[in-house]
């Protein structure tokens, strides 16, 4: 259905395209006949069942549990991508001299990858026909040869994770999705800790983010994507999503 | 597949099948996150969920019971923190800052959990350092007097904390306040687990390689009696799908994803750090 039409759909990932400039360019050429065809494949569709990628929308995350997940998959697709591009950076070595360092964002990409591709083949299972499609990452406000950049991204984008999942938790209606996302969570945090000690050792749970009842924040969609969005070339639809 | 046939067919075995899923409403209503038409594969998912509702702990695990369970396990770690922040075992300033954040986290979370058991008419139990037996009978004599052991015994607090909070969440999906502030300690337990065991790593005596995250379900070189601490953290499938494939291996695919504990796991757990 549609998304099959989706011209980021056929990519294997927003990893390979990072890596793969050339790959990327020569998809690129069937972007074109990908636009025309999702245009004949929307018009044939039932009117319900497919609302994601629409011309002129963005790319909807829908509904209900569904969308949550969607939710998840776009945030983790963003950390993947990203974490990718730290390691593979041809400085990596010299920006992050310390071999800790390195291991530890390399485990983290490892991490992330496992997330972004665990929610790929749930959805794909659950509901086939409303998963959202690779989405194009936007890191050209990041230089990933400075190692200050690299771990203020880092930061934001694990302590962003963390408020998302703490938030999302109410709006999901199954409990096997509910302990699926406090099964990551709770890495996204081991992260967020790690990566402000690595920038300041002994703050892994203090300043804004953490309130004066010992807890960590918890952020709706709106904001999460608000934080996020411009890290994300196409626009996030999230106005579908639960709000209670 | 045919999920009321399998229905019949637990019904044989269970007859009062029916009673244990609620209502026959409530089979139903368990497959509605899906839209109108449910995917073929989405039936193992959302049966294995319903199945878990009906002979998991959901049915006798209430929002109170939670919450007191909770209050202990807070009282467990802030009683750990408030003795372990008064040693001076500490080799420098940033350690001792860095159990005195964590012990003001554990004593907030602490009067959180009794006012939330106290707004829902209910009575917190009261615990004091007399409440609690931190050499574990006997097995852990240096807890307070050995740097290594007193950082070995929060990682195991830590660690048991994060678990523990995973495996309630499931009891308090029907109560969006209480749930999410769940999820807020939860996420904060993560943070203290994963900068103790930085702090274990930068011991001369620590383990090759130890990471912020579970590693499989190794110990991290802490005494075998915290072992079942971190059996089960193994596990590279998650909800049917392979996670340790393609680029990710089964030690990435493990440290992914953070298992939860039930109940009388972490009962058999703590026991024995209890008077």
């Amino acid at each position: 259905m549609a998304k099959n039409t989706n011209p980021q759909e056929t990519q294997a990932g927003l990893t390979k395209k990072v890596t793969s400039p050339i790959q990327r360019r020569s998809f690129l050429k069937y972007a074109g006949v990908g636009a025309a065809l999702s245009t004949l494949f929307i018009m044939g569709c039932d009117n319900d069942d497919d609302m994601n990628n629409m011309p002129g929308d963005g790319v909807n995350l829908g509904s209900g549990d569904v969308g949550i997940l969607n939710y998840a998959y776009a945030l983790e697709q963003l950390e993947a991508a990203f974490y990718t591009q730290v390691v593979a950076a041809t400085a990596f070595n010299t920006t992050f001299s310390n071999a800790m360092e390195r291991m530890i964002l390399t485990d983290i990409r490892d991490h992330e990858v496992a997330h972004r591709e665990f929610f790929k083949a749930a959805i794909t299972s659950a509901a086939p026909n409303d998963i959202i499609p690779g989405l194009t990452p936007d890191f050209s406000a990041v230089n990933f040869n400075d190692r200050n950049a690299v771990l203020a991204t880092a930061k934001t984008f694990e302590d962003l994770g963390v408020a998302a999942y703490n938030g999302a938790g109410k709006l999901l209606t199954s409990a096997t999705f509910l302990t699926l996302a406090g099964k990551i969570v709770s890495v996204e945090a081991r992260h967020a800790a790690e990566i402000r000690d690595i920038i300041s050792n002994g703050t892994f749970a203090s300043g804004p983010e953490i309130n004066n009842m010992g807890m960590d924040r918890a952020l709706m969609p709106r904001d999460v994507l608000a934080a996020a969005q411009p890290f994300i070339k196409e626009k996030i639809n999230f106005s579908n999503l639960p709000t209670t | 597949m045919n999920i009321f046939n399998l229905l019949t067919e637990i019904e044989k075995a269970d007859p009062e099948v029916y009673g244990r899923l609620d209502s026959r409403r409530a089979v139903f209503k368990h497959f509605g996150g899906f839209g109108k038409k449910l995917a073929v594969a989405a039936v193992p998912l959302a049966f294995g969920s319903m199945l878990n509702k009906a002979y998991g702990q959901t049915a006798t695990r209430s929002v109170m019971e939670v919450l007191q369970f909770a209050l202990l396990l807070e009282n467990l770690e802030a009683e750990f923190y408030k003795q372990a922040a008064a040693t001076s075992l500490f080799p420098a300033a940033p350690a001792k800052m860095a159990f005195e954040t964590i012990r003001d986290h554990e004593v907030a979370h602490v009067a959180f959990l009794r006012s939330a058991i106290t707004g829902a008419s209910g009575t917190p139990t009261n615990y004091t350092a007399n409440s609690f037996d931190f050499s574990a009978k006997g097995n852990l004599p240096n807890t307070f007097t050995d740097y290594g052991t007193m950082l070995a015994v929060a990682q195991a607090f830590e660690d048991t904390g994060v678990r523990a909070y995973k495996g309630q969440a499931q009891f308090l999906i029907s109560n969006n306040a209480v749930l999410e502030a769940a999820l807020q300690i939860h996420s904060i337990e993560a943070r203290h687990a994963a900068h103790i065991r930085r702090m274990r790593r930068d011991l001369a005596s620590s383990p090759a390689n130890q990471k912020p995250w579970i590693t499989l379900k190794d110990r991290g070189g802490l005494p075998a009696l915290v072992q079942p601490i971190y059996d089960g953290e193994e596990i590279t499938t998650q909800a049917g799908v392979n996670i340790a494939t393609g680029s990710v291996s089964a030690n990435a695919a493990s440290e992914a994803f953070d298992e939860p504990l039930d109940t009388a796991q972490v009962t058999a757990i703590v026991t024995p750090f209890l008077r």
